[in-house]
């Protein structure tokens, strides 16, 4: 064989440089050449995907982080609340047992929040940044205000010193507690998990409600049966929130509420907090058992709901159906849509 | 809510074309990827999905060629497998480097960001690894390392985002990515944006006219949920057939609906308590 090879440069005509390179002769047109017998055509499947494969890439979140992190967060934010509520309504234990609980939920959200980073010793990167572009930039900066509020209204209450300042930590916390326990509806939302990013109407109250009948559910297992009422009043507040915005979450989500209806812990989140809403405000009232029973089950009901939605997301995630569908859809609306116009 | 990159770039802007219509499915890209890019290996599996061994994009493939078999026509082509109709489709799929990249608007460090070419890059020592832009990337590129050196090559960057840099480091150096450097038929195109979308609409034509009609661009639409892509392609089936989403919407672009839903949410809660507090009282 001669060395006749061709020596015009392999590179594309476009370049950084801008000079135009040679292009050979490099207009091949697939399937040009030839023709067709005739033959049967196959029929399209309704939905294709590359091997069923999914189109998103999974989250890396793991289920005990994140799940926990929604909840703990939720409780910790939401019991500041009810603290600060009690405390200007002169309900002094209800508002010692909300303190501790906020400050106990919030480090362990804290910590949630730090295992799940891929290099935790760089958790201080996200304050070198405020983005409102970024849910968790945003939820990082409100719990770094939130923390130090919380963790000082818990010390002084259980201490007992510096009240002046114990009082002004209470409500500081206790305002900053409803951004704490709903911000994580955005943080979940704003992402291209379908079942996460199309519910973003209701899920700020799904989890609002959720966290508020986990507060509720603290105050009864915690506090006497003599100042628990504004917390058998809030789960069945909460539960009710919870339940009617899963409701119209399923109802508005259509095919895509698929993976969200056929999630059991979601249903068990919801049987929970339903009998421990009532159970609380019926029995509650009087035996301390039944109290702590109920209370102890509108937690467990809120942790179920927040894991539920985590499974239900990761679910919706790795399902190529759930991506392409409801964007087949879209495309195909407003196809006919301009061939009305 | 993506912040606005049309003014800031103007016409520096790069990106590839990727033509998948003579894509010969080598692969020469994925392995020029790898290497230029020191990208550490993916795992050896037997996936029995064609050709396609790669499986998908992610943290350790910035590269993957798709190879779709169909029992369709290409063009008036007569595929000589008896009385079948026969196709095979090849794609070398990559990061989009959107208009509006939803990894760059949530990630909470800064780490992603957008270089002066209009690549959307990952700063891999202010990566703190929360993974938030693994699910907010609509087409399912970006991932997130594992922790540590569990494979070999992962340990400086271990926990981290990664994915395609459209080769900054050659960029910066007047070179085209090794990708486009590498591919035997052209059929990855790298070049100044505006230019590789006029040059695609004439090759669109030429594919069609040729009998392909099924041929379409895909991410070459600034009018599209991202904002156009800064890596484009021509495919020849809808884009799920690649694995591709039909209608990628940027999920920041409802973000400010989102707030405004916690917003109320937030003082709905605030408003429940002290109902529940304060009804007690004047009882
Ligand atoms: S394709 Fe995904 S990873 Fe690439 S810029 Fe867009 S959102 Fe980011």
């Amino acid at each position: 064989m001669s060395q006749a090879v061709d020596q015009t440069p392999s590179q594309t005509d476009v370049r950084m440089d801008g000079a135009a390179g040679l292009r050979g002769e490099r207009e091949a047109t697939p399937g040009s050449a030839g023709r067709r017998r005739e033959r049967l055509m196959v029929p399209k499947a309704d939905f294709d995907s590359y091997y069923g494969r999914p189109v998103l890439n999974e989250p890396t979140w793991e289920a005990p982080d994140i799940g926990g992190y929604l909840f703990l967060g939720g409780l910790a934010g939401a019991s500041s609340t009810l603290a600060a509520a009690a405390e200007l309504t002169g309900r002094p234990r209800l508002a010692r047992v909300s303190k501790v609980g906020a400050l106990c939920a919030i480090g362990g959200s804290f910590y949630c929040l730090i295992h799940d980073l891929g290099r935790p010793e760089r958790f201080l990167n996200m304050l070198r940044v405020f983005k409102v572009t970024s849910p968790m930039s945003v939820g990082t900066w409100v719990l770094t205000a939130f923390g130090p509020a919380a963790g000082c209204a818990a010390a002084t209450e259980v201490s007992g010193l510096y009240p002046g300042l114990g009082r002004a930590a209470t409500l500081a916390a206790g305002a900053i507690g409803p951004a704490v326990a709903t911000y994580t509806a955005a943080l979940i939302c704003d992402t291209a998990v379908p079942a996460w990013h199309e519910g973003y109407r209701e899920m700020p109250f799904l989890f609002a409600g959720s966290a508020v009948a986990s507060a509720g559910g603290l105050g009864l297992l915690a506090a006497p049966l003599s100042e628990a009422a504004p917390a058998r009043r809030a789960a069945v507040l909460g539960a009710a929130v919870e339940c009617a915005a899963a409701a119209r979450m399923e109802r508005r989500l259509g095919a895509l509420a698929e993976p969200l209806k056929r999630n059991r812990l979601l249903r068990l989140g919801e049987a929970l907090s339903v009998a421990g809403a009532v159970a609380g405000l019926t029995l509650g009232r009087r035996s301390r058992i039944a109290a702590v029973a109920a209370g102890a089950a509108l937690l467990a009901g809120s942790a179920c709901t927040r894991f539920g939605i985590f499974k239900a997301g990761m679910e919706s995630a790795n399902d190529p159906k759930y991506t392409v569908q409801p964007q087949r859809r879209r495309l195909a609306k407003r196809g006919a849509e301009r061939d009305l116009g | 809510m993506a912040f606005d990159l049309d003014e800031r770039l103007g016409d520096g802007r790069v990106g590839f074309f990727t033509d998948t219509s003579i894509c010969i499915g080598c692969k020469a890209c994925e392995v020029a990827c790898k290497e230029w890019n020191q990208v550490p290996d993916d795992g050896m599996e037997f996936t029995g999905m064609s050709y396609d061994n790669t499986v998908g994009l992610g943290a350790d493939t910035w590269r993957h060629v798709a190879f779709v078999e169909q029992r369709r026509p290409l063009g008036h082509q007569e595929p000589g497998v008896g009385e079948m109709d026969f196709r095979w489709l090849m794609a070398s799929d990559v990061c989009k480097h959107c208009t509006h990249a939803a990894c760059l608007d949530v990630c909470p460090t800064g780490s992603l960001f957008r270089t002066e070419f209009g690549t959307v890059v990952v700063q891999e020592d202010i990566c703190n690894g929360c993974g938030y832009c693994v699910p907010a990337c609509p087409f399912g590129v970006i991932g997130k390392r594992e922790n540590g050196p569990k494979k070999s090559g992962a340990g400086e960057s271990g926990g981290t985002a990664a994915k395609c840099t459209m080769c900054y480091d050659r960029l910066g150096a007047g070179e085209e990515p090794a990708c486009a450097k590498t591919c035997p038929t052209d059929s990855i195109q790298f070049g100044n944006l505006d230019e590789l979308r006029e040059r695609a609409e004439r090759r669109l034509e030429q594919v069609r006219a040729a009998g392909t009609t099924s041929a379409r661009l895909y991410g070459h639409d600034p009018g599209d949920g991202v904002g156009g892509t800064g890596a484009f392609f021509l495919l020849l089936d809808e884009p799920e057939v690649y694995g591709l989403p039909p209608d990628p919407v940027v999920t920041t672009r409802d973000l400010p609906s989102m707030w405004r839903h916690v917003g109320v949410a937030a003082v709905a809660l605030l408003a429940g308590f002290a109902a529940t507090a304060w009804r007690g009282r004047t009882r």
